[in-house]
């Protein structure tokens, strides 16, 4: 394992990304973090290219979400650094992530419940919104909320959320609110969407349609993916190349057959014990 | 109304019919009072009544929309009251308007000072911190007497209303005036609430880490909604003083009263606009019903010692009451009621 801790350049410019075409939308290099004594991440290397569809798996507790939290902001590395597109960060500002063309969604559901569901995902463009508070509340809806609301009614109608659009959220059934997050984060046409447990507590059909959505913001918005998921036919199905993270560590990355071929990843499965409902080896091809 | 988030599609029904209402509720507060209202109804019952939901509008967009708690709402109230009789007194042509403005706006300027521990704290702690306002302002108020005028015990007589050399006068017109104060406020909280900063708001409440990834300002967004929120209580503690009690005094805005405003915004309703007034409505009538009945049932043993103490009885009970059983408050009560009435006339809302 390489911990090489980068001393990167603080922040590259926007403009040397067209000059680069195949720089990878997402790397992370030499990522460590612990909570007090606890190591979450040691030393995590990744690099997801732009347009891939990219799973990072592992048993419970191996530090995929909190790998997802460096990535979006919501935890500051103690070594390691993060490059989004061409810039780098020691610690990803959270509060500009969406400025910078990332989106994510939530393990735990993170809607707002005071707002109907085309409320919500309306909020997914929350950042673009430049204008003041008097003119917000003097001026009348302009050409940019005209485009906000076509954008709204696109994404609601392609994730099949058109008929509930004014229902709260905490009255809809848990697959159909996975699916509202999914729509705040893909309404802005994110560069990099992140998707923490997007299908878990899902049966076979919302899973399939999820897939498809998952999909879809890749081929059809040009979104970057990167996905956790437990289970493991989904990430066979869906993936173009997988990391497999156990105690924090890398263990394996690359193409699905190679990474489920791998021994040191079956081993890591097998050899830790779940008291969940999980066991992920075996659903391969399902879905 | 203010519970509408983001119409997508169809925004007619709900929204036109939601205007005629206001517009009914409009005219009818302009223009019934005047005709059959006594000066007893005016001085005991609507003049409080609007400063009272206005205060509770203004907490209503701190605590119910942007989840912010505050037991700092009277003071907030005297800084409007003080600050608009200061700048009445002492800025010669200042127009009565420009001074309760600008006692909003200092209102503000203190809210959004009381605010910064917003940044850190939550909940609980957060609440605490805003006793700090309420202990803060009322000690200013008492130990400097610039702020009265020179007045050793803080209190001092309300100068007159004046709009473009009108004197407002008698109760009718002071209602009058009180009620375009209330009426512009909450044209502007409409506006608020459906706006991207209202909408920020829920946000910050409902999910901070959320709002933060979706690029809602956050802390911008807490101090915005704790300086608009004070204007609004200052504006309402003007009204409290130079249109119903015609006093400014310290007292007046103590704890208690930052408490009966919390309470108008928990029994009306939070996230609510129509909220404030429901609880207003309440928290006014409901002294004055319960001394008819005491004095009706119980006669001269129902004097206004047992009055204070049944009322803050039932006072007690109906919070716990609507905490238990309908944390959304009168509101939420009205509209199903609403709808029970409505429901034979109406096709079902999700066609079929």
């Amino acid at each position: 394992m390489s911990t090489s801790t980068i001393a990167a350049p603080r922040a590259a410019t926007e403009g040397a990304r067209a000059a680069d075409a195949s720089a990878p939308a997402l790397e992370v290099a030499g990522v460590s973090l612990a909570f007090g004594g606890v190591t979450a991440l040691t030393g995590v290397d990744l690099k997801v290219a732009e347009g891939e569809i990219f799973s990072v798996i592992g048993p419970n507790g191996a530090g995929k979400s909190s790998l997802i939290n460096v990535v979006s902001g919501l935890y500051r590395p103690n070594a390691g650094c993060v490059l989004i597109g061409r810039k780098s960060f020691a610690a990803v500002p959270a509060a500009a992530l969406a400025s910078l063309g990332v989106a994510r969604t939530f393990q735990n559901l993170a809607l707002f419940n005071g707002l109907d569901v085309a409320g919500n995902v309306a909020m997914g463009l929350a950042h673009q919104d430049r204008t003041g508070l008097f003119g917000q509340i003097v001026g009348s809806p302009g050409a940019r909320a005209e485009e906000a609301r076509s954008l709204v009614t696109e994404i609601l109608a392609f994730i099949e959320l058109t008929a509930i659009a004014d229902r709260a959220p905490g009255t809809l059934p848990y697959g159909v609110r996975k699916r509202v997050e999914l729509a705040r984060a893909l309404v802005s046409r994110p560069k990099l969407l992140l998707l923490d447990e997007p299908m878990a507590g899902m049966n076979a059909a919302e899973k399939a349609d999820m897939v498809r959505f998952v999909r879809a913001a890749r081929d059809r918005w040009g979104a970057t993916v990167v996905l956790i998921e437990h289970d493991i036919g989904v990430v066979m199905e869906i993936s173009d190349r997988i990391a497999v993270l156990d105690h924090g560590r890398k263990i394996a990355d690359g193409a699905p057959a190679e990474v489920r071929d791998d021994k040191g990843v079956i081993d890591a499965y097998l050899g830790v014990a779940h008291d969940d409902d999980e066991i992920p080896l075996e659903l391969a091809g399902a879905a | 109304m203010a519970d509408v988030a983001f119409r997508l599609a169809a925004p007619s029904r709900r929204l036109t019919s939601g205007a005629v209402a206001g517009a009914l509720v409009l005219a009818s507060a302009y223009l019934l009072p005047p005709l059959v209202g006594s000066t007893y109804l005016f001085e005991a019952i609507l003049l409080p009544f609007l400063a009272l939901s206005l205060a509770g509008l203004g907490l209503n967009l701190l605590t119910g929309y942007a989840g912010q708690l505050s037991l700092g709402s009277a003071a907030f109230m005297a800084v409007g009251a003080y600050a608009a009789f200061n700048f009445d007194l002492r800025v010669p042509g200042l127009p009565f308007v420009g001074s309760l403005i600008l006692g909003g706006l200092s209102a503000a300027a203190v809210g959004l000072a009381f605010g910064l521990p917003s940044l850190r704290l939550r909940g609980f702690y957060l609440a605490v911190s805003t006793l700090a306002a309420q202990f803060f302002v009322q000690w200013a108020l008492n130990k400097f007497d610039w702020f009265s005028n020179g007045s050793a015990s803080g209190v001092v007589r309300a100068p007159d209303i004046v709009l473009a050399g009108h004197v407002i006068d008698g109760p009718v017109e002071r209602y009058l005036f009180a009620l375009t104060v209330v009426v512009a406020a909450t044209l502007f909280a409409v506006r608020l609430a459906n706006s991207q900063t209202g909408r920020n708001f829920i946000a910050v409440r409902d999910n901070e880490t959320a709002a933060r990834i979706v690029g809602v300002p956050v802390l911008r967004t807490k101090l915005v909604a704790f300086a608009v929120s004070s204007f609004i209580i200052g504006v309402a503690g003007a009204l409290w003083s130079f249109a119903y009690l015609r006093t400014i005094e310290p007292a007046g805005f103590n704890l208690d009263r930052s408490f009966q405003i919390l309470f108008i915004v928990i029994i009306g309703g939070l996230a609510s606009i129509r909220g404030a007034f429901f609880g207003a409505a309440l928290i006014v009538v409901l002294p004055l019903a319960l001394s008819r009945l005491g004095q009706a049932a119980f006669g001269g043993a129902f004097d206004s010692g047992v009055l204070e103490l049944s009322q803050r009885v039932l006072l007690g009970a109906l919070i716990i009451a609507f905490l238990i059983a309908e944390p959304k408050g009168l509101v939420a009560l009205a509209d199903r009621a609403r709808a029970r009435a409505l429901r034979p006339f109406l096709k079902p809302p999700y066609g079929g």
